[in-house]
C-alpha cells in the first residue's frame, strides 16, 4: 500500500462526492418523472404514474424510438466496417502518412459538432440531397468510425501476430484468416466499440439537428421539440428515465467486454 | 380560460364542420403553377389551374410555434388531425425562432410552406423562394376580410404570394403581483428598467430593434421616426443606445416561447415583451400575469401562408392554406394564439370557443392596428418613394443585434 | 500382394479468394491501399468534402436583402465583418477561456475519482464504478442540461437549498451556470482516459519513490502527474472541443453567447458565409490543439 490511510479516506470521500455530482440531475429527472405538476418547481407537488401511460401512448415517442434504433444500428454497422478496415491497415503496415490517418479519423469527433453539422447540411443542400434517415446515418457514421478504430487498434496492439502467421502457414487465404482467426480475436473489441458507437449515435443531438429532415425524428430530436412545447416536459422526463434504465445492461456489458483493455499492469 | 370552453361548444362546432364536407375538390388533374427557380427575382406570375389536385400524402411546414396544434397542449385545440384525416396529408412542422430563421429554413428547400410574417414575406418573394398563388382555387378565400387582401407585404404587382392567416400585436406582459401599479406604457422595459433589473424578458431577434424605435416615436419625436423598420443612421443609433441600456439592466432574452413561460413561472422575470399565446397559456397555468398593448403602440405581425416555389407537396400545401382560412381552422388557430381572425365566418366560429374573441383582438377594428406596426424587412431604400433617403439594411440590423447580444 | 493405388485427385483450381490472396501477398502497398480506400474515401469525400464546401461559402457573397448565397462570387466581406465586429472577438475569447476553465475543472474533479478507481478500489468496486461513471453518458444530453436548468431556475432545487441560509440563487443569465453544466457534462470524458492512464502506472515506481524518501505530494508531483499527463491531455481533447462548439447549453442555462451560438445563429438565420468564416476559428484551434496533443502522446491514451 503506497497511499497513506488519510489519503485513502480523502480519496474515497472525494469519489463519493463526484459520483453524487454526476447523478444529481439524473435523480432530479427521475423524481420529476413522477411529479403530478407539469411545472418543475422544487419540492415536487406529488406522486403519479400518469405520465408513463401518456408516454407509452404517444405515437411520436414510438416513432422517434424506431428512428433512433434504426439510425444507430446503421451508423454502427457502417462504422464497424470502416473502422476495422482502417485499424487493420494502420496496424499491419507501415506506410507513408500513417500518422495522418489517425489524425484524420479523430477529426470528426474532435472538431466541434456545430461545424460538422453546418458543413454536412450545406453540402446536402448544395447537391439537392433530401434530408431523412440516411443523412442522419451519414453524419453519425462519420464520427463513430474513430470509436471502432480506437478499440480495434488497441486490441490489435495487444495481440501477438503469430496466430495470423500460423494460419497463413497452414494454408489459409486472407479471407479465411480474417474470418477464423483475426475476427474472433477482435470480437469483444468490436462489440464494445459497437456498443459505444451505438450509444453515441443514439444520444446525438448537435449534428442531428442539422442533418435530419422535417419528417424524421430521433429521440433526441423528439426531446428537443418537446422542450419547446409548454406541456410535454413530464413525458420527456419519463422517456429519459426509461432510457437510463434501459442502458444499464448495455453499459455493463460494454465494460465487461473492454475489460481486457483496461486491465493494467500492476507490478 | 380555454379548458372551460370545452365540451358542448366544441362538439357542436365539430359536428358543424364535419357536416360541411371536405373543403377542396378532388379533381385528379391539375396542380398549382410553380414559380421560377429560387435564383433571385420574384417567381413569374400567371398561375393557371382552377382546382387543387390530389394530396401527396405529406406536408412539411415552417411555422410560428402554436400555429399547428394537434391536441398536445389542449385536446380541444386540434386543427391538424382533422386536416390529416380529411386530406391524407400527414403534417410535419418545424418551429421558427424568428423570421430570419424562417427564411433560412425555407432556403434549405426541405419545406412546402411557411406562415411568414411581413419581415419574411418580402425577402421570400424577392428571393424567388415562394410561388404565386391563384386565390380563386380556394373555397374560403372569398370570405376573408377585404382589409386583409392584397396587402403590399404579400402581393406584388397584383400577384398574390400567399393567403392571410391572422394578425396581432406584441404585448407587454407583466407579473400582476410584482409590477404595481399596472403599467400603461413600455417604460418598464426601457428607461424604467432599473426597477426590474435582471428580471426583464426580451425577444431575442434583430427585429426587436423596431420595438426600441416604436418607443422612441413616443419619447423622442424629434428624431422623426415614421416607420420603425426604416431607420436612418441617427434614428438607428438612438435605438441601439436604448437596447444597450436595456441589456445593461440585465435583460433575459427568449427565442423559444416555452423558455419565456418557464422564466415567468419561476419568477425569474416579471416584465417583458411577448406574444398573446404565452399570456393565455400562463393564465391557464394559474401564473399571475397580464398582457396589454401599451399606449405607444407596439410592433406586431400579419402572417401569410406561403408555398415554396419547388414544393414537394404543392397540393397538400394548397389544401392546408384553404383549411387555415376555413372557419374551423382559422377560428381555432386564432383563438389559441390570441390573434385576430381573417373572416366573419371565422369570427363567428371563434365566438363559440371564446366569447368576444374578435372584439378583444380587434379583428375588424382597423383603427386599432394604426398603432401596431407589422414586422417588415428593413431596406436600404427605406421602402418609400423618396429616392434620396437611405436606411439601415437587414444585414445592419442583424449585425447590430449580434453586437448587443454578444458582448 | 498388390496395393491398390488410387490415382491422386486431379489438382483443383484454387478458389478465387485464394488466388487473390496469393496475388496480393507480396504487394503490400496494394493491400494497404485496398484496406484504406473505403474508410479514407468516406472520410475524404463525406467529411473533408463537406468542410471544404462549407469553407468555400465563407468566401462567397450573400445578397444583403434575400440572404441567398451567390456561389463563386468571391469576397472577403464575411471576414471583414468578423474582424471589425467587437462582439465576435469577445465571444471567441469568452469561449476559449471557458473551454480552458472547464478542462481544468474537469481535470481537478476527475483526478481523485480516477485515482481511487485505478489504484485503491477492489476489482469489483472498480468495475461497478466504471459502470457508474459511464451511465450518465447514456442519459440524454438535452435532458441533463434541462435538469440543471430546472435546478438553477427560480423555485428550483438550488434556491430551495440556499434560501434557508439567506443566499440568493444565481440568475439564469449568469455565465457561471454554463461553467457548472459544461464541467458536469464532460466529466466522464475526462475520468475514463485518466483512469486508464493511472492504471498503467507500475506500482513499483510509486514504491520506489516512497523508498527514496518522497512524500505523497512529491510522488504526486514528480511521478504520478507526469506519467498520467498524456491521459489528461487525451481527456482534455474532449472537454476542450466539446465546450468550444456547444450552443445548446449556453442557450439553455445562461445568456452569454459562445462560438457555437454564433455559428448556429448565423447558419440558421441565413448568414451562411459568416457562419462558415467563423467556423474557421474553432477548426484552427482544434487542429493546433490536436497536433500539440499528439506530440504529448495523448493519441495513445485515447
Amino acid at each position: 500500500m503506497v497511499e497513506s490511510r488519510l489519503a485513502r479516506v480523502l480519496l474515497r470521500i472525494a469519489s463519493g462526492g463526484v459520483l453524487a455530482f454526476l447523478y444529481l440531475p439524473l435523480v432530479v429527472v427521475v423524481i420529476y418523472a413522477f411529479n403530478t405538476s407539469r411545472i418543475q418547481a422544487w419540492p415536487p407537488a406529488g406522486f403519479t404514474l400518469h405520465w408513463f401511460g401518456e408516454a407509452a401512448n404517444n405515437p411520436q415517442v414510438i416513432g422517434a424510438l424506431v428512428n433512433s434504433l434504426l439510425a444507430a444500428s446503421l451508423a454502427t454497422v457502417l462504422a464497424l466496417v470502416l473502422g476495422t478496415l482502417a485499424a487493420m491497415a494502420v496496424h499491419r503496415y507501415s506506410f507513408f502518412g500513417r500518422q495522418t490517418i489517425s489524425f484524420l479519423l479523430v477529426l470528426p469527433i474532435a472538431l466541434p459538432g456545430v461545424v460538422t453539422g453546418v458543413a454536412l447540411q450545406t453540402t446536402f443542400i448544395t447537391f439537392g440531397i433530401d434530408f431523412g434517415l440516411m443523412t442522419i446515418v451519414v453524419g453519425h457514421a462519420t464520427f463513430c468510425v474513430v470509436i471502432i478504430y480506437n478499440n480495434v487498434i488497441a486490441r490489435l496492439r495487444r495481440l501477438p501476430s503469430s496466430p495470423e502467421e500460423a494460419s497463413a502457414d497452414l494454408g489459409g487465404d486472407m479471407w479465411t484468416t480474417f474470418r477464423r482467426v483475426t475476427g474472433p480475436r477482435l470480437g469483444t473489441a468490436l462489440m464494445s466499440g459497437a456498443l459505444l458507437s451505438f450509444a453515441l449515435s443514439f444520444d446525438e443531438i448537435i449534428v442531428t439537428l442539422f442533418t435530419a429532415g422535417p419528417g424524421t425524428q430521433t429521440i433526441p430530436l423528439f426531446i428537443f421539440a418537446s422542450l419547446q412545447q409548454p406541456r410535454e416536459l413530464p413525458v420527456v422526463n419519463v422517456v429519459a428515465f426509461v432510457l437510463i434504465l434501459a442502458s444499464i445492461v448495455p453499459v455493463w456489458l460494454a465494460t465487461r467486454l473492454s475489460g481486457a483493455e483496461t486491465a493494467g499492469a500492476r507490478l | 380560460m380555454f379548458q372551460r370552453r370545452l365540451g358542448g361548444a366544441l362538439t357542436v362546432a365539430a359536428l358543424v364542420a364535419a357536416a360541411c364536407g371536405p373543403g377542396a375538390s378532388q379533381a385528379p388533374t391539375g396542380g398549382p403553377a410553380t414559380g421560377a427557380p429560387a435564383t433571385g427575382g420574384p417567381a413569374s406570375a400567371a398561375p393557371t389551374t382552377a382546382t387543387i389536385g390530389e394530396g401527396e400524402g405529406e406536408l412539411n411546414l415552417v411555422i410560428w410555434a402554436g400555429y399547428a396544434e394537434r391536441g398536445a397542449t389542449f385536446p380541444s385545440f386540434d386543427w391538424v388531425t382533422p386536416f390529416e384525416t380529411e386530406t391524407g396529408c400527414m403534417v410535419n412542422t418545424t418551429n421558427m425562432t424568428d423570421s430570419n430563421n424562417g427564411v433560412s429554413l425555407m432556403q434549405s428547400g426541405q419545406y412546402d410552406g411557411i406562415s411568414a410574417s411581413g419581415d419574411a414575406t418580402t425577402r421570400l418573394i424577392q428571393g424567388g423562394i415562394v410561388a404565386p398563388i391563384d386565390t380563386s382555387i380556394f373555397e374560403h378565400y372569398g370570405n376573408v376580410f377585404p382589409g386583409l387582401k392584397d396587402l403590399p407585404h404579400n402581393t406584388v404587382d397584383g400577384v398574390n404570394y400567399g393567403v392571410p392567416h391572422g394578425r396581432g400585436a406584441n404585448l407587454l406582459m407583466y407579473n400582476t403581483n410584482e409590477v404595481t401599479p399596472a403599467p400603461t406604457s413600455w417604460d418598464g422595459v426601457w428607461e424604467g428598467g432599473s426597477a426590474y433589473a435582471g428580471n426583464i424578458s426580451i425577444y431575442d431577434s434583430s427585429i426587436y430593434i423596431a420595438d426600441a424605435a416604436v418607443h422612441l416615436m413616443a419619447t423622442q419625436p424629434a428624431l422623426g421616426i415614421t416607420d420603425p423598420y426604416q431607420l436612418n443612421d441617427a434614428q438607428f443609433a438612438a435605438a441601439i443606445a436604448l437596447l444597450e441600456a436595456q441589456a445593461a439592466n440585465g435583460a433575459l432574452y427568449w427565442s423559444v416561447y416555452t423558455d419565456q413561460m418557464a422564466s415567468y413561472t419561476a419568477g425569474d422575470v416579471v416584465i417583458g415583451t411577448t406574444w398573446p399565446l404565452q399570456v393565455a397559456l400562463l393564465k391557464a397555468e394559474g401564473v399571475p400575469v397580464e398582457g396589454i398593448l401599451p399606449d405607444e403602440g407596439s410592433t406586431g405581425w400579419s402572417d401569410t401562408w406561403m408555398m415554396h416555389a419547388d414544393a414537394d407537396n404543392p397540393n397538400c400545401m394548397l389544401m392546408w392554406m384553404d383549411h387555415m382560412m376555413s372557419p374551423e381552422g382559422n377560428g381555432q388557430a386564432t383563438v389559441y394564439f390570441g390573434e385576430a381572425a381573417t373572416s366573419p365566418q371565422a369570427c363567428a366560429y371563434a365566438e363559440t370557443i371564446a366569447a368576444g374573441h374578435c372584439e378583444v383582438t380587434h379583428a375588424t377594428d382597423e383603427a386599432y392596428y394604426d398603432k401596431v406596426w407589422y414586422w417588415s424587412t428593413p431596406q436600404a431604400d427605406c421602402a418609400d418613394e423618396d429616392a434620396a433617403t437611405t436606411c439601415k439594411t437587414q444585414d445592419d440590423w442583424v449585425a447590430a443585434w449580434t453586437n448587443i447580444r454578444g458582448s | 500382394m498388390t496395393t491398390a493405388t488410387t490415382p491422386p485427385d486431379p489438382p483443383r483450381r484454387p478458389s478465387f479468394v485464394r488466388r487473390l490472396s496469393i496475388w496480393l501477398f507480396p504487394r503490400r502497398r496494394l493491400q494497404v491501399g485496398l484496406l484504406l480506400s473505403t474508410p479514407l474515401g468516406w472520410l475524404t469525400i463525406v467529411y473533408l468534402g463537406s468542410l471544404f464546401i462549407l469553407l468555400l461559402n465563407a468566401f462567397w457573397e450573400k445578397d444583403t436583402f434575400t440572404g441567398n448565397v451567390e456561389p463563386f462570387n468571391w469576397t472577403l466581406r464575411a471576414f471583414e465583418l468578423l474582424i471589425n465586429g467587437e462582439a465576435y472577438r469577445t465571444v471567441a475569447l469568452r469561449t476559449i477561456a471557458m473551454a480552458a476553465l472547464v478542462t481544468v475543472t474537469c481535470a481537478v474533479l476527475a483526478f481523485p475519482i480516477a485515482y481511487y478507481m485505478a489504484r485503491i478500489a477492489s476489482p469489483r468496486v472498480r468495475n461497478a464504478m466504471v459502470v457508474a461513471v459511464l451511465m450518465p453518458l447514456w442519459a440524454a444530453y438535452l435532458v441533463k442540461v434541462y435538469a440543471w436548468r430546472t435546478i438553477i431556475q427560480g423555485n428550483g432545487l438550488l434556491e430551495w437549498v440556499l434560501n434557508p441560509f439567506g443566499i440568493d440563487g444565481p440568475s439564469l443569465r449568469a455565465i457561471s451556470n454554463s461553467w457548472l453544466v459544461l464541467s458536469y457534462l464532460w466529466l466522464p470524458y475526462m475520468i475514463l482516459p485518466l483512469y486508464a492512464g493511472l492504471e498503467r502506472i507500475p506500482k513499483s515506481l510509486l514504491e520506489a519513490s516512497a523508498d527514496l524518501g518522497g512524500k505523497a505530494r512529491t510522488t504526486f508531483r514528480r511521478v504520478i502527474l507526469p506519467l498520467s499527463f498524456p491521459s489528461l491531455v487525451a481527456g482534455s481533447i474532449f472537454t476542450f472541443s466539446l465546450t468550444l462548439g456547444d450552443y445548446i447549453t449556453p442557450d439553455l442555462v445562461s445568456d452569454a453567447k459562445f462560438i457555437g451560438n454564433v455559428i448556429y445563429d448565423n447558419s440558421s438565420l441565413g448568414n451562411l458565409p459568416l457562419a462558415a468564416a467563423y467556423s474557421l476559428l474553432p477548426i484552427t484551434i482544434m487542429i493546433v490543439y490536436l497536433a500539440v496533443a499528439r506530440r504529448l502522446g495523448a493519441f495513445d491514451s485515447l
